[in-house]
């Protein structure tokens, strides 16, 4: 019986800064019949080399946080199995946002296509200690409006990185997205206009069409049909393909434009 | 010196990092690339690539139509080369082009207004289809083996 263990050559797009600029590095990692990408680039990492820098977290698609472009494609490392692929595996950072190190990018390009005004950048409210003890939600959180973005909570004095966690007031999540900035990556939109605010964006304010938690939704639809907006996708659908969670932004974006131009959705759209 | 300043990589810490793209070079030819497209980016590439075709056609039609000014020998001399099969042979591609840019428009207009969504894949292939036949009926024709 041979007990030769199966291989893959990895090519991994590196980059440090202040070391000579951008190149591929190439690492013959043994794999089973489940690894993953991601199995694949810490085995490197334990094994090759230390300095290799990748983001990841939670390990079964929660977080997000290990989105890169796998051959060419977006993707999860941490579910992408590498069977799925071929003998030589190519491993790039997200497109579309500035590289920090080799396969680690800078998510602040991504919160920044959501504009201040965006109508779903709103406090999630915090816990408070009333009178009687117990835990009231702390001020109207269904206000939604003229709120920091995330890139702005990001450098909010509170959130000095010396410091403890931010105060919970300060959260902000975008409903039925893991902020993996797949979406992003895959558009070929975003890549040609730094303007366009991107499908994760537009996603989030069809979701308040849906259900909008005392959102206007004059508010959601006129910030949607701004030029940079809901006018500028190109109807790729290459966002709703990469989608790790579903979020169905292509789909969600065109909701948008008919709730524009015609004010309701369709009734085949609507079963959905 | 500091010791921070002997760090390497400290002076371009503050600079932004290189932005990936797709494509074979700027950002602008990141649709152009087909590596990890699905249907989509791909009919959204050839939508654009048709169109340029198209408006590249428009205007050397309009320049071959100012031959007339110059005389009937020209535009006899001109109309025995455009009827080569080299010459026939592209008329078939041009054909294609505007079917694809056509039906792919058609399936864009729907979709993008947010009519049929659900069905913009089955318009994809639907159009596919169709086109294709149409482009293969027309090679025959023009050809002359119809």
């Amino acid at each position: 019986m041979s007990t030769e263990q199966e291989s893959r050559r990895f090519r991994v797009y590196r980059y440090k800064r202040g070391d000579g600029g951008e190149r591929f590095d190439e690492f013959d990692v043994p794999v089973g019949a489940h690894t993953t990408v991601l199995d694949a680039l810490r085995w490197i990492k334990q094994h090759e080399d230390p300095s290799l820098a990748l983001r990841h977290s939670c390990l079964h698609a929660s977080c997000g946080t290990c989105g890169m472009q796998v051959d060419g494609r977006e993707a999860l490392a941490c579910v992408c199995s590498v069977q799925d692929h071929g003998a030589q595996i190519t491993v790039e950072p997200l497109a579309n946002l500035p590289v920090l190190t080799d396969l680690v990018v800078e998510m602040d390009g991504f919160f920044a296509r959501f504009p201040h005004e965006h109508p779903i950048i709103r406090s999630s409210g915090s816990p408070a200690e009333g009178d009687d003890g117990e835990a009231h939600l702390e001020g109207d959180h269904e206000v939604a409006l003229d709120l920091p973005s995330p890139v702005a909570l990001h450098h909010h004095p509170h959130h000095d990185r010396h410091r403890a966690a931010p105060p919970a007031v300060d959260f902000v999540r975008l409903e039925d997205c893991i902020e993996c900035g797949l979406c992003l990556s895959a558009c070929p939109v975003a890549a040609t206009s730094h303007d366009y605010v991107g499908p994760a964006a537009l996603a989030a304010a069809e979701r308040l069409l849906e259900e909008p938690r005392g959102v206007e939704r004059e508010d959601v639809l006129a910030w949607a049909s701004r030029p940079e907006g809901v006018w500028r996708c190109h109807v790729g659908f290459e966002c709703t393909r990469a989608c790790p969670a579903d979020a169905i932004p292509a789909e969600r974006i065109m909701a948008l434009r008919r709730e524009l131009m015609f004010g309701g959705p369709d009734d085949e759209e609507s079963e959905r | 010196m500091s010791a921070t300043d002997e760090l390497p990589g400290t002076a371009e810490r503050e600079q932004p990092g290189p932005i990936r793209h797709k494509g074979p070079g700027p950002a602008e030819s990141g649709w152009v690339d087909p590596r990890g497209r699905g249907h989509g980016g791909r009919a959204l590439a050839l939508h654009r690539v048709t169109g340029l075709v198209i408006v590249a056609y428009l205007y050397l039609h309009l320049g071959v139509l100012s031959m007339l000014l110059i005389g009937s020998s020209a535009w006899g001399s001109f109309l025995s080369l455009v009827t080569a099969k080299g010459f026939l042979a592209l008329e078939v591609v041009l054909i294609a082009a505007v079917l694809f840019h056509g039906l792919n428009g058609i399936r864009v207009a729907l979709v993008g207004s947010g009519l049929a969504v659900r069905r913009e894949r089955a318009m994809f292939w639907a159009g596919t289809v169709i086109g294709t036949a149409a482009v293969i009926f027309a090679a025959l024709h023009i050809l002359g083996a119809l």
